[in-house]
């Protein structure tokens, strides 16, 4: 992120940190399994949103706080976030001219891939976690992907982010 | 102004590597990453990593915090004074009963000295909080306001004014991670208050729930039933001897296995539970 060239660099941070504290905000446990990939949904909107500016690198660093506060394998959710990155920073053309109820789609199948690759980096590190809930983030995130959205592209549009 | 503007784009903007090669690089890095923390290597980066995230974990916490507060403020005068006299009264009653426990302990000692057999006891113990944030939700972990700037260390127990409740499993700069014994990862060495049978308490990953392990089947009349208080048995140095741990709630034989299946409810209030204690041992 070079402050110097693009403006409103904090705006994107900020989004981080507040998909941050909604990650570690504390709910009871059957919300708690369907709580949605916070991070991953601000990822993939900058992503498409500016991908010259926010991608892969930015996608390693928010994992690696990610997997801090989470107390998960450092590097496990900052592999699922730059494998994120990559896919949407790459497709970012023909995601952005979908349909927000498409873009939420696709939400689902990276956020379902994040998931998979966690239960399946927990289980070659020796503590299988495998169990059905795995999806229900991926669910919450495709439906409120459209609010998500919504809400940055004003911000990002507001604060003059580019 | 300009001038240094053009200039710094003229170092700092290399044209960027392709996409696909950056991805090797973070993938690879990742990698690594995993390979040496899940190798214990990282110990003392993840202790910083944690103190950086700490406003983080502070700001989601403090909603909770001022809550408690605003309760305490508002809360009626003559609440406070019933408060007041109420653990004025229990304070006595624990008095007491500490009186006949210097008695006994140095009763003990004495004991002890007969048999040859010196056994430290007493521990210090450091109040901490419990921050109100959420970890993975297929662990039963939680995070606590005190990290190395406070002198936690990893592996030391963790407990409340009931039973023991966990052990640090990571410390930060200001704040730490407790599994608690209710984690299917936690395993405590245990024996039963009344026969002496020893056994290990593990975690089940469940809420409250804890299963002894390798039990036989034959002799379970005699060793252990329902009701049976468990305690740490002091084996493997992390855990001193003597804390409650749970309630034995079933006992049903596996005539399959060998071994019988127990389980148990722990004594500590695992999951509401806003004070906790850290057990120091008396040598530091």
């Amino acid at each position: 992120m070079n402050s110097d060239r693009h403006r409103g660099g904090w705006v994107i941070v900020l989004s981080f940190v507040f998909s941050f504290m909604l990650v570690v905000l504390p709910m009871p446990a059957w919300i708690s399994a369907w709580r949605p990939d916070w991070v991953a949904m601000v990822l993939i909107y900058w992503c498409l949103a500016l991908p010259e500016r926010v991608g892969v690198a930015t996608g390693w660093f928010v994992g690696i706080v990610h997997d801090v506060l989470n107390d998960t394998l450092l590097g496990q959710h900052a592999l699922g976030l730059v494998l994120i990155a990559y896919l949407s920073v790459k497709y970012h053309r023909q995601v952005r001219s979908f349909s927000v109820w498409q873009q939420a789609i696709v939400v689902f199948g990276l956020v379902a891939l994040n998931q998979l690759l966690g239960i399946w980096i927990q289980s070659l590190f020796g503590s299988p976690q495998m169990r059905g809930s795995f999806i229900y983030p991926a669910f919450s995130s495709m439906l409120l992907w459209p609010w998500l959205f919504m809400i940055l592209r004003d911000k990002r549009r507001a604060y003059g982010v580019d | 102004m300009l001038n240094i503007r053009t200039r710094k784009k003229g170092v700092f903007h290399r044209p960027k590597r392709p996409l696909s090669l950056r991805l090797v690089i973070f993938v690879l890095a990742s990698i690594v990453l995993m390979i040496a923390d899940h190798r214990d290597y990282l110990k003392t980066v993840r202790t910083h990593l944690l103190g950086l995230v700490y406003p983080i974990q502070y700001l989601v916490n403090l909603p909770v915090k001022a809550s408690q507060w605003l309760s305490m403020a508002t809360s009626n005068r003559l609440q406070l004074i019933d408060e007041i006299e109420r653990l004025r009264a229990e304070k006595q009653q624990l008095q007491v009963t500490l009186q006949k426990f210097e008695d006994l302990k140095s009763e003990n000692e004495r004991l002890r000295q007969l048999l040859a057999s010196p056994l430290k006891v007493g521990e210090r113990v450091q109040l901490a909080e419990v921050l109100a944030v959420d970890l993975e939700h297929s662990r039963r972990k939680i995070v606590i306001d005190k990290g190395t700037t406070d002198g936690v260390r990893v592996n030391q127990p963790v407990i409340d004014a009931f039973g023991v409740m966990g052990q640090v499993i990571r410390v930060g700069l200001f704040s730490s991670t407790v599994m608690l014994i209710t984690d299917s990862e936690h395993k405590l060495p245990v024996q039963v208050l009344r026969t002496g049978l020893r056994t290990v308490a593990k975690g089940m990953g469940a809420v409250n729930r804890l299963s002894l392990l390798n039990i036989s089947n034959t002799g379970l009349n005699t060793g252990i039933k329902k009701n049976d208080l468990i305690v740490t048995s002091g084996t493997g140095d992390i855990f001193p001897q003597g804390y409650p741990v749970g309630t034995v709630i079933d006992v049903s034989p596996d005539i399959g296995q060998p071994h019988a299946l127990v389980h148990a409810e722990p004594r500590a209030v695992l999951e509401r539970n806003r004070d906790v204690l850290l057990l120091k041992k008396s040598g530091e």
